[in-house]
């Protein structure tokens, strides 16, 4: 129906000189829909990456079909369509930065979309404030930390008002504040504007804050879901080589010993209040 | 031995931009630790490793190896780099040469050793980052992204440095991979002796493997400690932007709330799920809480 994103079949193999060709994605099928937080996870390899960039048709199947809002990435007169409407932002800010100055790298797609001046102005405005870099606007990009350097890049995204938003390891290279903050912005953008997020992520406390995560294996969907569901299927996850969050072992483990707490908890607090009802409850 | 005094570094001095990266440092950073370095963005722990091998030159101060300034020779420098090692951030985009043997003898080489004794050195590196010697003669560029960095390590640990720096070692892999490299890093640690600092964001990762940590603040030194000690200030660390591990916290919060689950600070899963059990099964019964 009105997929956002619709994956079908999808294979896509790397030529290689001296061999084979190397499958990366094996008759995938994934579809997301408009309005959704979807995260990515799986181990380097399983084809995150590659899939990442079926997105915005930087890579084009070798097999199946890749639709984004409706156009089939396979088509070349599509792909200004396609880019407009899907954002990326990758894991290395230092190769996303293009402009000397902050506000002109932000301002770099708007201007070759022939946006006028005025809404050029506004919008990079907005992005900067956005992601909390709007002080350093004249600052040449050189000279901000690496955090600061992939908001910039995830401002120039969005200044651009797509529909869809992908992210690529987006945090891999920020500490714990710039990783909070960048995330909070995903989420804010998804929340009040309606962007669709694809966030490809390592850290699984990321991907807790989505609305549904697929785990990637293989160049397939190994497991789909909510992140409750996901998480609660601890033995799987550790096969594909995940970690889970440490609050959600620490239940899985009580669990295994005995202990009558709750599947599918995610977070700290969460944590926090079921033992505490635990030891409390055994108390009267 | 490392030693920093009263060490200051300004980038773009005189000029608008102008920014003390480092403010007044002094440290001693003893043979063999196994040092933690923690900080947010810009609080100038980049800055400080740099000024470990001569990197980066003082503004202010001294950095002294072994008692010696090691900017008091300007020959000597090439000495101290090789004694201590760096490994940069995402090192695998700096690997160059044509076989993964050649980009691991490239340290070695400019040291001048014999071939025989770069060969050895070249084969134990592999050794240590556990890669099959037969890689040796494949190009760098042909493997993956965890395989590059461990050969980009292991062109650093065959010039077999008696500190050893790096920053941010497991940034972008994946559980697995950054398991390996962190049992690599402390296996090379025992195996040698050597020091080792860990530049990392990873509150969970500085908590299981090292024994100090050093915080790095707005410049300054905040706190240089054992572990247990640095992370007991766990609100001041979330204040300047840092985490400690989730599992620690949930255990402050117990505590908070007056149940006392353990005498110790947990940092890890497995300890944590024991003591609850400890806990919960003790005589007295589950509800043992100045809580009720």
């Amino acid at each position: 129906m009105n997929h956002l994103i619709s994956l079908s079949d999808v294979v896509f193999e790397y030529p290689r000189e001296e061999a084979a060709p190397l499958r990366v994605l094996n008759h995938l099928d994934l579809t997301v829909e408009p309005r959704e937080f979807l995260a990515v996870l799986g181990q380097n390899g399983s084809g995150k990456s590659t899939l990442a960039k079926l997105l915005n048709a930087i890579l084009i199947p070798t097999g199946g079909n890749c639709t984004v809002c409706g156009f089939d990435t396979a088509q070349e007169e599509n792909l200004y369509e396609i880019r407009s409407r899907v954002g990326m932002v990758f894991q290395n800010p230092d190769n996303q930065l293009v402009a000397n100055v902050v506000e002109e790298d932000v301002a770099f797609a708007l201007e070759n979309m022939g946006i006028e001046p005025g809404e050029i102005r506004r919008r990079v405005d907005q992005a900067l404030k956005q992601v909390e870099m709007y002080e350093f606007r004249m600052h040449a990009p050189h000279q901000l930390s690496g955090g600061q350097k992939q908001r910039i890049a995830i401002a120039g995204v969005l200044a651009m008002q797509p529909e869809c938003i992908v992210l690529d390891e987006p945090t891999a290279m920020l500490d714990p504040r710039g990783r909070r903050e960048v995330l909070a912005t995903v989420r804010q953008l998804n929340q009040t504007k309606g962007t669709t997020v694809v966030l490809i992520t390592h850290y699984m406390d990321e991907a807790c804050q989505a609305d549904r995560v697929v785990v990637m294996d293989h160049g397939q969907i190994a497991i789909s879901g909510t992140p409750k569901e996901v998480f609660s299927q601890v033995n799987t996850i550790r096969s594909l080589g995940l970690d889970l969050p440490q609050v959600t072992e620490l239940c899985w483990r009580l669990r295994q010993a005995g202990i009558p707490l709750p599947e599918g908890i995610l977070t700290e607090p969460e944590c926090l209040d079921a033992i505490c009802s635990l030891l409390g409850g055994a108390a009267k | 031995m490392i030693q920093l005094k009263d060490v200051s570094y300004v980038y773009s001095p005189k000029t608008p931009f102008e920014k003390t990266a480092l403010d007044h440092i002094n440290l001693t950073i003893g043979d063999g630790e196994f040092i933690g370095v923690i900080g947010h963005t810009g609080s100038g722990k980049s800055t400080l490793i740099q000024h470990l091998n001569g990197l980066l030159r003082p503004t202010q101060g001294q950095v002294l190896l072994d008692g010696k300034d090691i900017w008091e020779e300007k020959k000597n420098l090439r000495q101290v780099r090789f004694q201590v090692g760096l490994v940069f951030q995402y090192p695998e985009y700096q690997l160059f040469e044509e076989t993964v043997e050649k980009d691991i003898a490239f340290g070695p080489t400019n040291m001048g050793l014999s071939p025989d004794e770069i060969k050895h050195r070249v084969q134990r590196a592999m050794e240590m980052v556990e890669l099959p010697a037969s890689y040796l003669e494949h190009s760098p560029f042909d493997l993956s992204g965890g395989q590059k960095r461990r050969v980009a390590i292991a062109g650093v640990i065959a010039m077999e440095p008696r500190v050893l720096i790096l920053d941010e070692p497991t940034a972008g892999l994946d559980p697995r991979g950054r398991d390996l490299i962190l049992q690599m890093i402390a296996h090379y640690r025992k195996a040698t002796g050597s020091t080792v600092l860990l530049v990392s964001h990873s509150m969970e990762d500085v908590a299981r493997y090292c024994e100090k940590v050093l915080v790095m603040n707005q410049a300054k030194v905040f706190a240089f400690d054992p572990v247990e000690q640095v992370f007991s200030r766990w609100q001041e660390l979330e204040q300047m932007g840092l985490d400690v591990p989730q599992i620690t916290l949930l255990f402050q919060h117990l505590e908070q709330r007056g149940y006392h689950i353990s005498s110790h600070k947990i940092y890890t899963v497995p300890y944590g799920a024991q003591k609850l059990l400890e806990y919960l099964n003790r005589p007295g019964g589950k509800g043992d809480t100045d809580a009720e």
